[in-house]
């Protein structure tokens, strides 16, 4: 990566940052205007992520030294192939929620338009940088405008909703400070290519401050990602947001999963000495407690909403777990998996609302009450509000995206949702190489069985729901859908399918990906020894 | 020295965590900035404390041992920062709650 290339490293964060800025000049009667600078700068992010994704997959790791100053004492901006995948993950998400709020959410409350924007530089931050406080900051920024989008739109459910989000995350991010300082009291260092080489000389009581400060760290990266008993401001705060906001952030709990994807292995790989493998049994057990909590959830939640909600919690506990089991082809496949996961629960989010606008708030409550005692109270009134002409093709559109994302997060064939499975449970029971004699241990059994019956758990209750929701609804009416609407949602489902069509070129970037984040010797090398930027030669001979 | 500022730390901390469990708001956020202070004078301890130096070398050339490492104060002035904003902007959410709620209840009912 050379010449102008080089920059664009930093257009992720730089380009957002500044159409954000330059949205909050406008006012806010000029909504179309506003919607139009948001779209094209996502857009662009999208591309430029898709460029760093193609560079990634072509040569090492691009690195960019903010400042100007060498690697362990500046900051520095670092691409690989895990970073620039989920840089296009969030570029295809924004956009499509974002296209999505264009309809109309986006005249529910002020500011819309920035802060999705400052959400987009936040969550591309936290993906790009190198450095371990630098994290903390993007961290920031994505929670400062996570808060704002959470009460878009207000009331009295997303207020008192959102009061519990902030007051969880602010408690969190203490936790993220006092184990970044621990980590830099033991070490002296932020980086975190640095902190990889710096982990296996530390000894005795060192070992100890720095494993808690890495325990605490870990701890803020789980309350974001939503494992287990950490999870239960997720529930109340998804299904109160609204639906682009909801759908952008099921990325945010990928953020969480992502850092622990990358700095596990990173720092306490198998060449970090006494402190290899550190955490791991954490992530895995509490990453399975995830899975059976959100399977529970998912069966119990009548709501779509909670149980969208739910069905994050289980690819979140999923992925955790798969990180816990520290094996490359396992992280391969669940890297599938956290890119089929997050289009469909994003795709989910957003049909929910539609699926739901046809409906009287109390419908869901009714139809429970039908299921328990019969059909006797059958509402009456609904007036046909004169919109039945486009009966047919809105609900059959909605019923085939409803039964494409019940196929993906039950993981049915044909499409992604599967493969995903399929490649992680090939992984957990057939492990490659001579060692096969050794057997499958109990966690790969256990991991096993939760996958499958997570799945079926999302069947039955994604049948359940669609069963009362499009073939025997208690009160039909037909929800008025546009096309600016429809259309994200069919563009995330139809990643998915383009995902398992093509599933050989990407299945081999994931497992290229997951090699090179278990063997970090190729990214640490390429961190510390980034060169420094030249002065122009023109301006050097003029000199 | 050393104990003392733990004490200090442990103190903040502690009566800042018992805040943030009480079910009032006015509580919680004064919980979430007594934990932000403690947090900021940790993370300042971090760059070693040393008593009995003189805070301005004067008629000597000091060496890097006799600095005091810069890293953690930019970091605790991050956070200060940070931790000013956000703490403020849950003041905003707060008041949007009680007046949408009419209860300074966190979850915007009385039991």
């Amino acid at each position: 990566m050379s010449g102008w290339m080089h920059h664009l490293l930093i257009v992720p964060i730089a380009l957002p940052l500044v159409s954000g800025a330059l949205l909050m000049v406008y006012d806010e009667r000029r909504q179309f205007l506003k919607g139009v600078i948001n779209l094209i700068s996502a857009l662009t992010t999208l591309y430029v992520a898709i460029r760093l994704l193609q560079f990634a997959d072509t040569s090492a790791t691009g690195v960019y030294l903010l400042g100007n100053w060498p690697a362990p004492f500046g900051i520095v901006l670092v691409v690989d192939r895990l970073s620039a995948l989920m840089l296009v993950l969030t570029g295809v998400l924004a956009s499509a929620a974002l296209i999505f709020s264009l309809a109309r959410w986006h005249k529910a409350g002020a500011h819309f338009h920035s802060l999705f924007q400052f959400l987009l530089m936040g969550v591309n931050g936290a993906f790009l940088t190198g450095d371990l406080f630098n994290l903390f900051v993007f961290f920031e920024v994505m929670l400062a405008a996570s808060y704002g989008l959470a009460l878009h739109g207000s009331g009295v459910q997303r207020v008192s909703a959102g009061l519990h989000y902030i007051a969880i995350n602010l408690a969190a991010s203490f936790l993220f400070l006092i184990g970044v300082s621990l980590i830099y009291g033991v070490t002296g260092t932020l980086n975190m290519a640095d902190l990889a080489v710096r982990i296996p000389a530390t000894a005795g009581d060192e070992r100890l401050l720095l494993e808690a400060g890495a325990a605490i760290l870990g701890i803020a990266f789980l309350v974001k990602a939503g494992m287990w008993p950490l999870s239960f401001w997720l529930l109340g705060a998804y299904p109160a947001a609204a639906a682009p906001v909801a759908a952008s952030f099921a990325i945010l709990s990928k953020v969480g999963v992502y850092v622990l994807l990358r700095l596990s292995p990173l720092l306490f790989g198998e060449k970090a000495g006494a402190s290899a493998g550190f955490g791991s049994v954490v992530l895995l057990v509490g990453g399975m407690a995830t899975i059976a909590f959100g399977m529970i959830g998912v069966l119990a939640s009548q709501a779509m909403g909670r149980m969208a909600s739910y069905s994050l919690l289980v690819s979140s506990g999923t992925l955790l777990a798969a990180t816990g089991l520290s094996d490359a082809g396992v992280t391969g496949g669940a890297l599938f998996y956290l890119v089929s996961s997050t289009l469909t629960i994003s795709a989910f989010f957003l049909l929910i609302e539609l699926v739901e606008r046809g409906q009287s708030p109390a419908a869901n409550i009714i139809a429970v009450t039908a299921e328990a005692f019969g059909d006797e109270e059958e509402e009456k009134e609904k007036p046909d509000d004169g919109s039945g002409s486009a009966f047919p093709g809105t609900f059959a559109i909605l019923g085939v995206c409803f039964a494409g994302c019940a196929l993906l997060l039950s993981g049915l064939p044909p499409l992604s949702g599967f493969i995903a499975k399929l490649s992680m449970l090939v992984a957990v029971l057939a492990p490659p190489g001579p060692g096969v004699a050794a057997g499958i241990p109990l966690a790969g059994w256990i991991f096993t069985a939760l996958l499958i019956l997570s799945g079926l758990a999302a069947l039955l209750a994604m049948s359940r729901i669609g069963i009362r929701m499009f073939w025997a609804p208690v009160d039909a009416s037909v929800p008025r859908v546009l096309v600016v609407e429809i259309v994200p949602v069919i563009l995330l489902l139809s990643l998915t399918i383009a995902l398992a069509v093509q599933g050989g070129p990407a299945m081999r970037y994931m497992q290229e990906t997951a090699r090179a984040v278990h063997a970090p010797v190729q990214y640490v090398h390429d961190v510390l020894s980034a060169p420094r930027a030249r002065r122009a030669p023109a301006r050097e001979a003029a000199r | 020295m050393e104990v003392l500022l733990a004490i200090a730390i442990g103190t903040l901390c502690g009566s800042g965590v018992w805040l943030l469990l009480r079910p009032r708001t006015y509580q919680v956020i004064i919980g979430l900035s007594l934990i932000s202070y403690a947090v900021n004078l940790f993370i300042f301890s971090m760059g070693r404390l040393r008593s009995d130096a003189p805070a301005v070398l004067t008629g000597q050339t000091g060496t890097l041992a006799d600095h005091t490492d810069p890293v953690p104060q930019a970091l605790v002035l991050t956070a200060i920062v940070i931790g000013f904003a956000t703490t403020a902007l849950f003041l905003v959410v707060l008041l949007a709650s009680r007046g949408l709620t009419g209860t300074d209840h966190v979850d915007g009912q009385e039991r």
